[in-house]
């Protein structure tokens, strides 16, 4: 039971770190000019040179989605630990995997907003950058690991 | 020797400043304005004097791209002197008031040519040693969403309704959980009736003994809660 706690843990932890580091670097774009997106363009030329992100309103979209993803993790990291002392044996982990569900879900609709509507003002020498990479990693750790909270159930 | 350090420290005061005092001058950092509509373009100053009767204010234009100044404001000796040959001829109208040390003006039905740097210069004899400051026109053709906007929206509404949620919840649990109780305690009152009414001949006797029985369930219930 221990090794399984810390197996899904470590799992969720995972994701969380994976959410936190692909919200947090501006690099979700990158290309000769420079990395770009999420909040800031910043350009290598003559010294790094960065200016805050174009304003349009599809990656105001996706910051939000982003940090509400990260946001519902880590209710449901604090979630599971109060359920783990709380729930009777037998019980599910249902709200934390809903919780940590929703989480996947929010990094999914980010990640798709940003794949259809970056073209509008990316051009088309620039590639993705690892941070969109580490975005649809965590998407499905985050949904996996949510689906084990609602499917485990407590043993003691 | 307590008085003498005092008044050399008021009297260093006193001097020290004639040499470091200077005006300075405050606008704004960029303005946004829509085509065809007006922006103010404020400007004040600090300066360590009263306000001269002489004090001066005067505006200079640099067009984005370009290394000239045009000069499209000045107002001196109490009179305000508008741009009558320039870019803003018949644009310009001086909102300020000089007395106040505001030397704002307004400039009217702007267009996309009017984007750039507009510096503006007060002097306040003798009070004239400053630098003046400058501030960015951009003219769009809608105004942009300013950068968080959106964000905030989006992230309030969701955890707004998180909240609701959660409140909906508990507020369900609270009244079917208050209905309950409502319900049982009915019930056990309708009994109580009943039984007293059918044996109330021969129950003169057990009625008070039943009486107490009934107290001592609802303290057992009480000591339970």
């Amino acid at each position: 039971m221990l090794l399984l706690l810390l197996g899904i843990v470590f799992l969720h932890v995972a994701a969380l770190v994976l959410l936190f580091v692909s919200t947090i670097t501006s690099v979700w774009t990158t290309g000769n000019i420079g990395t770009s997106d999420l909040w800031l363009n910043c350009t290598s030329v003559g010294g790094l040179q960065c200016n805050p992100a174009s304003a349009g309103e599809w990656i105001q979209a996706v910051q939000a989605v982003m940090i509400l993803s990260i946001i519902f993790s880590c209710i449901s990291l604090i979630l599971f630990f109060c359920q783990l002392f709380t729930l009777q044996k037998g019980g599910r982990f249902l709200l934390t995997g809903v919780f940590q569900i929703l989480a996947g879900l929010f990094v999914m609709c980010g990640g798709i907003i940003y794949t259809v509507m970056s073209p509008n003002w990316v051009p088309e020498t620039e590639s993705f950058g690892y941070s969109y990479i580490l975005a649809w990693v965590a998407f499905p750790l985050a949904l996996i690991s949510g689906v084990i909270y609602v499917i485990l159930r407590k043993r003691e | 020797m307590l008085t003498f350090l005092a008044l050399a420290a008021v009297a260093f005061l006193g001097i020290v400043p004639q040499q470091s005092q200077s005006i300075v001058i405050y606008t704004g950092w960029e303005r946004h304005a829509l085509v065809g509509s007006d922006v103010r373009l404020s400007c004040s100053f600090f300066s360590w004097r009263w306000t001269s009767d002489d004090v001066t204010f005067s505006w200079t234009y640099r067009p984005d791209g370009s290394r000239d100044s045009i000069s499209i404001f000045h107002y001196t000796g109490g009179a305000a002197y508008l741009d009558n040959k320039g870019p803003f001829r018949d644009r310009v109208e001086f909102v300020g008031n000089p007395g106040r040390r505001d030397g704002s003006i307004v400039l009217k039905n702007l267009d996309f040519n009017d984007n750039g740097t507009f510096t503006c210069d007060a002097k306040n004899p003798p009070d004239i040693v400053g630098r003046p400051s400058s501030v960015r026109l951009l003219v769009f053709e809608t105004v942009p969403i300013q950068a968080g906007v959106i964000t905030g929206a989006i992230i309030g509404v969701v955890l707004g309704l998180l909240v609701l949620i959660v409140v909906i919840y508990y507020l369900m649990r609270f009244l079917v959980a208050r209905r309950v109780f409502n319900l049982s305690v009915s019930k056990h009152g309708k009994k109580k009736k009943e039984g007293s009414q059918q044996r109330q001949g021969p129950a003169a006797s057990a009625e008070p003994a039943k009486a107490s029985s009934d107290k001592k369930k609802q303290e057992s219930r009480k000591d339970k809660k």
